[in-house]
């Protein structure tokens, strides 16, 4: 049996360790999985990492959605620049040439952005809080 | 008329709610009286606020922008609560449910402090109002009527809704209670027992809501949206999960509060925190500051009305803590090693968990407010931090449920120690059926069947004794068993379910037929076909197995005019755990075009729900127990104090 306060000694040093390892874990995790946002312009700029996850924000450009057969490739742009985008799945209900949308997934080193997620607008009322930043 | 009248009883409710709070001071006897016409008002401007739905009075704007003629009736009434303003108007109207609910039962508060406290929710109240009437008014009219409204939202019209809103708002507005007993206790300085053993079936309560309410929230998701997840560590669902985590929390402190009079000052902060977050909740979802698939509001100027509200409730609730919290005596003593030390340890992980939460959705928000960039924290980041956070608490609540039972030869007792070894077998083994093992299913089952065997016995037993009406059967069942089992179910889906899932994209064209696992899916034909409200493309699909037709498929891709969007309707076969998405077509012409289809099977994804629900049901029969007068100590049938609580002091 222990008495009081060497007890209450071990109780708050053992806690004091498990709160400093929890803190650790979380901001490791916090600082690994921090996604980034650009914008076409940036990316043609050369501002995005190559082989790392991001995010990209913008309009889908007219005419540039190619969905037949295989994989839907689109291109996503800002008022200067676009970006080719090719994602394997099912795009969302909202995407649509002309609408918001926002990617995610990475660059390779010829340009292409291989998107693993695809978020349009929400609905007609809804911008993707990237979007509404952007001055027309 | 009947917008002005609605109007009218708001104001009329406004009044009613600043004599409630303002009385209790000087004149505590009309507080019960002002709570029930409160609860009168509110609901005669919720009614007129569904009857201008309904009639489809398109002179008020906010019928104008969440209905329209061709909604089926029963989507117009839920508009009541789908919108900007309508939901804050249910919001109040759940807070003075609550309140007239308490008034009627505040059996173990005294008269006065009863009287204080419905003196805090009055003013809750009154801010909220204020807000209704001045900012968000429901029954605002336009200048010039309009002839047909914009319709509901189509990822909303569905039974999903009617359901899921209502029962979050009931939850967040329940968690006022613990806030106003927590400030009470503060104002008041004395935390008693009273206290302690009041908030627990109040917190219970409004924590069953929640609980119901984020899962049919989740179910939602999984069916309506097409993507065949359960949960997005989306900003809005977590708005909604940390007063659930929080409230855990509380739950599992306040029985310690009660018997022992520890943790006083934690249960203090954990209410106050509880509302604060489903305030911040209702301030990230309403406000549209959020990068996310839920927000479909874009006002930031409400937003900041708000912002205002939580900032002033959390502040001054927060100030009060820090100015009487310390004055609190310590409390009762326990033993180092004690089923308290594990409550404690459980409830602050539920605690930090929600803190890494709160810090994933709210530091991209302060990023972007402070103009330093745009980021936001991906999912792996809440999986990474939440799995390590929970696994050891679920393991030590395991050993609290058995604790006190732990001595050798009571009745129907299963051993720890026995318990551990199934678990174990059973966690290692059983991944193998699936084919692979993986560790981290391996480790996922093993956690749930260590949480189930440590309180199936419980449940088990605890029924025996008692004979006579199915309802004394069910006041002797432990309540924390019952949801602990929950949580092992849950825990079985989870892993499960991310770790064998089966998942094609395809496309596909009418008469072929795709393989996934030990099925096979011939798409017949894709025909036209209109709803009330939309016009539907609907495919007819076989599921066939070992050459054998199980049953036809019918996913669905509506296109819903009033508002120019294009939904999906999912097929899902429960039982089977199928989950079948109909993407866009490709090609020059209807009759030959390719289809996209996304099939997925997710083993045992409905017992994610089920496990949801047992906790739900788990959190009721503990409010039974303490209706029918028993103690509601959480671990099944043992004696309430004496035996144990002692150990190692």
């Amino acid at each position: 049996m222990m008495d009081a306060r060497r007890e209450k000694q071990l109780l708050f040093f053992g806690g004091l360790c498990v709160l400093a390892l929890i803190a650790a874990l979380i901001f490791n995790a916090f600082r690994n999985n921090l996604l980034y946002f650009f914008s076409p312009s940036q990316i043609a700029a050369g501002k995005a990492p190559i082989g790392k996850t991001f995010r990209i924000g913008g309009h889908v450009k007219k005419n540039s959605l190619r969905s037949a057969g295989s994989a839907p490739r689109f291109e996503i742009a800002d008022d200067k620049h676009s970006l080719p985008v090719v994602y394997d799945g099912i795009l969302p209900d909202l995407f649509g040439e002309g609408g918001g949308a926002v990617v995610q997934g990475q660059i390779d080193a010829r340009g292409v952005f291989t998107a693993s997620e695809v978020l349009a607008r929400h609905d007609e009322r809804y911008m993707p809080m990237e979007r509404s930043h952007e001055k027309p | 008329m009947i917008p002005e009248f609605g109007r009218f009883a708001l104001a009329l409710a406004l009044c009613v709610a600043l004599a409630q709070s303002v009385a209790a001071w000087r004149f505590p006897r009309i507080t019960r009286a002002a709570a029930f016409a409160q609860t009168l008002c509110i609901a005669v401007a919720f009614l007129c606020l569904i009857c201008a739905l309904v009639s489809n009075d398109f002179s008020v704007d906010y019928v104008v922008r969440h209905s329209n003629t061709r909604l089926p009736p029963v989507y117009r009434a839920a508009a009541a609560w789908s919108g900007h303003e309508g939901s804050l108007l249910f919001w109040v109207f759940a807070l003075s449910l609550w309140t007239a609910a308490f008034r009627a039962f505040s059996k173990p508060f005294s008269d006065e402090a009863a009287d204080r406290i419905a003196s805090v929710l009055g003013a809750i109240s009154a801010g909220l109002l204020l807000m209704l009437i001045f900012i968000f008014n429901p029954f605002e009219r336009l200048s010039s009527e309009i002839i047909e409204g914009a319709g509901l939202n189509p990822l909303l019209q569905d039974p999903g809704l009617i359901l899921h809103p209502p029962m979050l708002f009931m939850g967040y507005s329940g968690l006022a209670l613990p806030f106003a007993f927590a400030v009470e206790a503060l104002l008041s300085g004395r935390p008693d027992i009273a206290w302690a053993r009041g908030s627990r079936p109040w917190t219970i309560a409004a924590w069953v809501f929640l609980t119901l309410g984020i899962a049919l929230g989740s179910f939602w998701a999984y069916y309506e949206l097409g993507w065949g997840g359960w949960w997005f560590w989306d900003p809005v669902e977590n708005a909604s999960f940390m007063p659930w985590l929080a409230a855990t929390a509380l739950i599992h402190a306040l029985p310690v509060a009660e018997k022992r009079g520890a943790f006083r000052a934690w249960c203090l902060f954990l209410g106050i925190i509880a509302f604060g977050l489903s305030l911040i909740g209702a301030f990230l979802v309403r406000s549209g500051v959020l990068i996310s698939v839920h927000s479909f509001f874009n006002a930031p100027q409400r937003g900041a009305s708000l912002l205002v509200f939580l900032t002033f409730v959390i502040g001054v609730s927060l100030a009060l803590f820090a100015w009487r919290a310390p004055r609190l005596s310590p409390g009762g003593r326990f033993g180092l090693v004690s089923r308290e030390t594990f409550l404690l340890a459980g409830s602050a992980s539920l605690a930090v968990a929600c803190a890494s939460i709160l810090l994933g959705t709210l530091y991209p928000l302060l990023i972007d407010a402070l103009d330093l960039g745009k980021l936001s924290v991906g999912p792996p980041y809440f999986e990474t931090v939440f799995a390590p956070l929970m696994i050891p608490a679920l393991f030590l609540a395991g050993f609290a449920a058995c604790w006190k039972r732990a001595s050798p030869g009571a009745p129907g007792s299963m051993m720890p120690r026995r318990a551990a070894f199934f678990a174990l077998a059973s966690g290692l083994v059983s991944p193998a059926v699936f084919g692979v093992w993986k560790p981290l299913p391996a480790l996922g089952l093993t956690l749930a069947a260590w949480l189930a065997l440590t309180c199936v016995p419980a449940i088990w037993r605890a029924k025996r004794p008692r004979r006579e009406s199915a309802f004394r059967g069910l006041s002797g069942i432990s309540g924390m068993s019952v949801a602990h089992l929950g949580v092992a179910v849950f825990i079985a889906g989870v892993t499960l379910s991310n770790g064998y899932p089966e998942e094609k994209n395809i496309r596909i064209a009418a008469g072929e037929t795709v393989r996934l696992a030990d099925y096979a899916f011939r798409l017949n034909a894709i025909r036209r076909e209109d709803g009330p409200n939309y016009q539907a493309f609907i495919a007819d699909i076989d599921l066939i197995r070992d050459g054998q037709m199980q049953r036809k498929l019918f996913p669905e891709k509506r296109f819903y005019p009033a508002s120019g969007l294009t939904m999906t309707e999912t097929a899902i076969d429960f039982g089977r755990n199928l989950h079948v998405a109909l993407g866009e077509p490709a090609g020059q012409t209807f009759s030959e075009s390719v289809w996209a289809l996304r099939i997925s099977i997710k083993p045992f994804v409905n017992w994610i729900w089920g496990g949801c629900a047992l906790m739900a049901l788990g959190g009721l029969v503990s409010l039974f127990r303490r209706h029918s007068g028993e103690d509601s100590g959480n671990a099944g049938n043992s004696p309430p104090e004496s035996t144990s609580l002692e150990r190692g002091a």
